[in-house]
């Protein structure tokens, strides 16, 4: 109860103790929480994600400006960069990039290390939202570098997710090859004043093309070929296809237009019944992540470690498989 | 994932435009195993005890080498104090004449490092001050 009402009071201290507790998965952290439960669901979390170097803090740094100063509304940050694998340190320096936000009570930065925990990111990441949604922050904004399955995750937890991109930094095979896109709501391409900013659109136009399919005549060899869209549906109609923003982020170019366009898909999410979908989606994946640790837990506490070091010894001198091993702990044998 | 990491903020309060201390000390942290947040050059004492704040910080470092770290300091510490962060120790990086190391001292600042220091000092002395 020590954080959880402080935080509803708007303490923020309380509020940024209660992150550190959450972050670490301590049993005062996991208490609030289950408190502030009933407070949570009013937030709209937009997920930044985009390859190191495409100016994915300016950005976020020029949105919340937007959201404090035409649109009024309380605005958090989760800002997550990598830890490293070696001895676990980090450097967080988003905040370099956001000093425009210093000084105003209703923005609330918070920088995260990876840490480099198996799916435990996206748990906290997600852990660390709620809080802010219970602490009654309107816009959440979570920042992470899409490299990898980690990022993916964390982008999934949004209702919106922007994928930045800049002009120079890779061909259209990099376009194809990013795995990132596929989860892009709208696609970014920040440093638009940058030369080959043309191509770098190009290239994202074919790649969704290529996604959503439409009917379409190429010309092909000379003659032209047609390409024939799947049979429409209503809920084909709605379709969201991903819009290109082009954004010159450290001159506030682009940025009203951006913002805009994050309000249509909230409005597409709300009016197409995806919202309810996502946040059922959200709150089935969420409930699986902690049942895997319950589960898991529940299992390291009814085995003892003796036997588990004994089955890992034979499945090492080759006398049993891993499958086998699992089997034998499972039976408790 | 119950790991307790010591969290640093790094800040560079004043004016002078010169970091590359406070980035050799930041990545030092780092290789020690802490989590460093680096807020960049000109922050104002303000900047830095919002940052700590927010960031909920074991360690504030504040590198000055303007000479103006009697002015600088005890703003920090004050306002620290006002957020209710009493516990954040804080250290300083940089020019620091001899005859004021004990004013320093006397307001409460955990560590003073000069030209010279080995970063292995610094790791040492902030593990200590943070378990202490």
């Amino acid at each position: 109860m020590i954080y959880s009402q402080a935080v509803l009071n708007g303490d923020r201290l309380a509020l940024a103790r209660l992150l550190t507790q959450v972050e670490n998965n301590t049993p005062a952290g996991r208490t609030a929480l289950i408190e502030l439960f009933p407070h949570t669901g009013r937030a709209h979390l937009i997920g930044v994600t985009g390859a190191p170097g495409t100016g994915k803090s300016s950005l976020v740094n020029q949105l919340a400006l937007y959201y404090r100063k035409v649109e009024n509304k309380r605005v958090a940050i989760v800002a997550v960069d990598p830890s490293s694998p070696f001895t676990g340190g980090a450097v967080l320096g988003d905040r370099v990039r956001m000093r425009d936000l210093s000084g105003d009570p209703n923005v609330f930065i918070r920088s995260m290390a990876t840490r480099g925990s198996l799916g435990g990111l996206a748990q906290a990441t997600a852990n660390m939202a709620q809080v802010f949604d219970a602490a009654g922050f309107e816009i959440i904004i979570i920042e992470t570098v899409g490299a990898g399955q980690s990022e993916v995750d964390v982008a999934r937890l949004a209702h919106t997710t922007l994928v930045v991109e800049a002009p120079g930094l890779g061909d259209d095979i990099q376009a194809i090859k990013a795995g990132i896109l596929e989860i892009a709501d709208i696609l970014v391409i920040n440093k638009a004043d940058r030369p080959g900013v043309e191509n770098t659109e190009k290239a994202l136009k074919s790649m969704l093309d290529l996604a959503h399919p439409t009917e379409r005549v190429f010309q092909h060899h000379g003659s032209a070929m047609r390409t024939v869209a799947p049979a429409q549906d209503s809920s084909a109609t709605l379709m969201w296809i991903p819009p290109i923003q082009k954004t010159v982020s450290i001159e506030s170019k682009g940025i009203v237009e951006l913002a805009e366009s994050i309000g249509r898909h909230v409005n597409h999410l709300r009016q197409g019944g995806d919202w309810a979908v996502r946040e059922r989606t959200r709150i089935e994946v969420e409930l699986e992540a902690l049942i895997r640790e319950a589960l898991l837990n529940r299992f390291r506490e009814e085995v003892p470690q003796e036997k588990y070091d004994d089955v890992i010894e034979k499945v090492i001198q080759r006398n049993i498989s891993p499958w086998e091993a699992v089997k034998r702990l499972l039976k408790g044998r | 994932m119950t790991d307790n990491k010591i969290r640093v903020l790094v800040a560079k309060p004043g004016l002078d435009g010169h970091d590359r201390g406070a980035k050799v000390v930041a990545r030092a942290l780092r290789d020690a195993g802490m989590e460093v947040i680096y807020t960049g050059l000109r922050q104002t004492p303000e900047m830095i005890a919002e940052a700590a704040l927010q960031e909920d910080v074991d360690v504030v470092g504040l590198s000055i080498l303007s000479g103006a770290h009697m002015a600088l300091t005890p703003r920090v510490m004050e306002l620290l104090k006002a957020n209710g962060q009493t516990h954040v120790k804080v250290f300083i990086g940089g020019i620091i004449p001899d005859e004021d190391l004990q004013s320093l001292k006397e307001m409460g600042v955990a560590g003073v490092f000069g030209p010279g220091a080995s970063t292995e000092d610094i790791i040492r002395d902030v593990q200590t001050a943070v378990a202490g």
